[in-house]
């Protein structure tokens, strides 16, 4: 049932959140720390498990992806929900940290890049590679045919 | 005729801010393939409607929610909540496998620290030198720097005023764009073309729709492993921004 997925998406929320609040005390600031990300973790783990006991029937799952696919949409509701007129004095500041974002970022790539050249292409997958399966992210995408 | 419609309307917020959300969706989905052939994310341009809608709120009403303020409208304001928000978030983890995450090894975990404390410093030091001396601020800026979800996240749980977070979500939604445009015409230089290397970048960059959109304009093979790392990049950044960032930041500033 479609329910299942929800609940099981609102458990690992609520007990995410909880755990925050909880860390947030223990560390002496008075803030969720990370109730989100923990969240994330508990779905990946306990998604996973049920999912590799063949435990997570399509229905249970679509409980879970429509969540999912309303990620986007309600990131725009936030947007057309935030103070922005009073944030357009600071737009340059905006524009000019994602620009030092993004460059030093890239500048980083070269970094790992001997890793990856070490690494045969994709057109000849090493044994390293080979049980790389597609991630399920690609349902929803074009799966990574090689 | 028309009052008891806006009386719907009014009545039914949420609901009639799901048919608007999806509205403006739809529209901004044709822009980016019509005018920018793609190359510019559809889920982009609809968040750049929202600042735009917001800021128009924001001028008419002369409140802080932007274009919740009006009440027609009301509805965003629960529909982009912390509380819906949040489960949405959390539901995009949902098919990421600790396995596969294993396979981008060691290199791939170091991207993802890696990119999400870069990309914080990138938003603290340039907050900084626009005059902001404040922790909180500092640190809210840095998280939407990271991605337009972690600013929120971050603000939202260390008390930074609304126009701050908007400000960080401008700084997230700037850096998307940038990694949509700017992927495709770095990716031969930097080896951008197999699933190892498109999981590193997708967790040095974090920015999930940024990183989708840029690799499918690549190889769109790649776009899962991106993306994948890209989503642990917003998990990460919510939980090390608020805390131990945030903690730095206050220790130094």
């Amino acid at each position: 049932m479609v329910i299942y997925g929800v609940a099981l998406l609102a458990g690992c929320m609520l007990v995410g959140l909880w755990a925050g609040d909880v860390l947030g005390m223990l560390l002496d600031i008075d803030s969720n720390v990370g109730g989100v990300g923990i969240a994330m973790l508990l779905l990946i783990f306990i998604g996973g498990y049920l999912s590799d006991k063949h435990k997570m029937p399509a229905s249970t799952e679509s409980g879970i992806t429509f969540w999912n696919g309303m990620y986007i949409p309600i990131v725009v509701a936030m947007a057309a929900s935030q103070n922005v007129a009073a944030a357009i004095d600071g737009g340059l500041i905006a524009l000019f940290a994602s620009l030092a974002a993004v460059s030093a970022s890239f500048a980083l790539i070269p970094l790992f890049g001997r890793s990856s050249k070490k690494k045969p292409s994709s057109d000849a997958p090493s044994t390293d590679q080979a049980p790389l399966s597609a991630p399920s992210v690609a349902s929803s995408h074009s799966r990574p045919t090689r | 005729m028309l009052e008891s419609l806006l009386t719907q309307l009014e009545k039914q917020h949420l609901i009639a801010a799901f048919a608007l959300v999806g509205g403006a969706m739809y529209l901004s989905y044709i822009v980016s393939d019509k005018l920018t052939r793609g190359r510019v994310h559809g889920s982009a341009i609809a968040i750049m409607v929202g600042l735009i809608l917001a800021y128009v709120g924001g001028i008419a009403t002369g409140g802080t929610k932007g274009l919740a303020d009006i009440s027609l409208f009301a509805g965003l304001g629960l529909m982009g909540g912390g509380m819906l928000r949040d489960l949405a978030i959390i539901a995009t983890a949902y098919g990421v496998r600790f396995q596969e995450i294993r396979e981008a090894g060691m290199s791939g975990v170091v991207a993802l620290f890696l990119g999400v404390i870069v990309s914080f410093v990138a938003g603290v030091a340039i907050a900084y030198a626009f005059g902001y001396r404040d922790p909180v601020i500092l640190t809210t800026i840095g998280a939407g720097t990271a991605t337009y979800i972690v600013g929120p996240i971050a603000g939202a749980a260390i008390g930074a005023s609304s126009e701050i977070i908007a400000l960080s979500i401008a700084a997230g939604l700037f850096k998307s764009i940038l990694v949509m445009i700017m992927t495709p015409m770095l990716a031969r230089h930097i080896g951008l073309d197999n699933p190892r290397s498109a999981m590193i970048f997708g967790g040095l960059m974090g920015t999930t729709s940024g990183v989708a959109a840029g690799l499918a304009a690549t190889d769109p093979k790649l776009v899962p492993y991106g993306a994948m790392t890209a989503t642990f990049y917003t998990g990460l950044g919510a939980l090390l921004a608020p805390s131990v960032l945030y903690l730095a930041v206050r220790a130094i500033f």
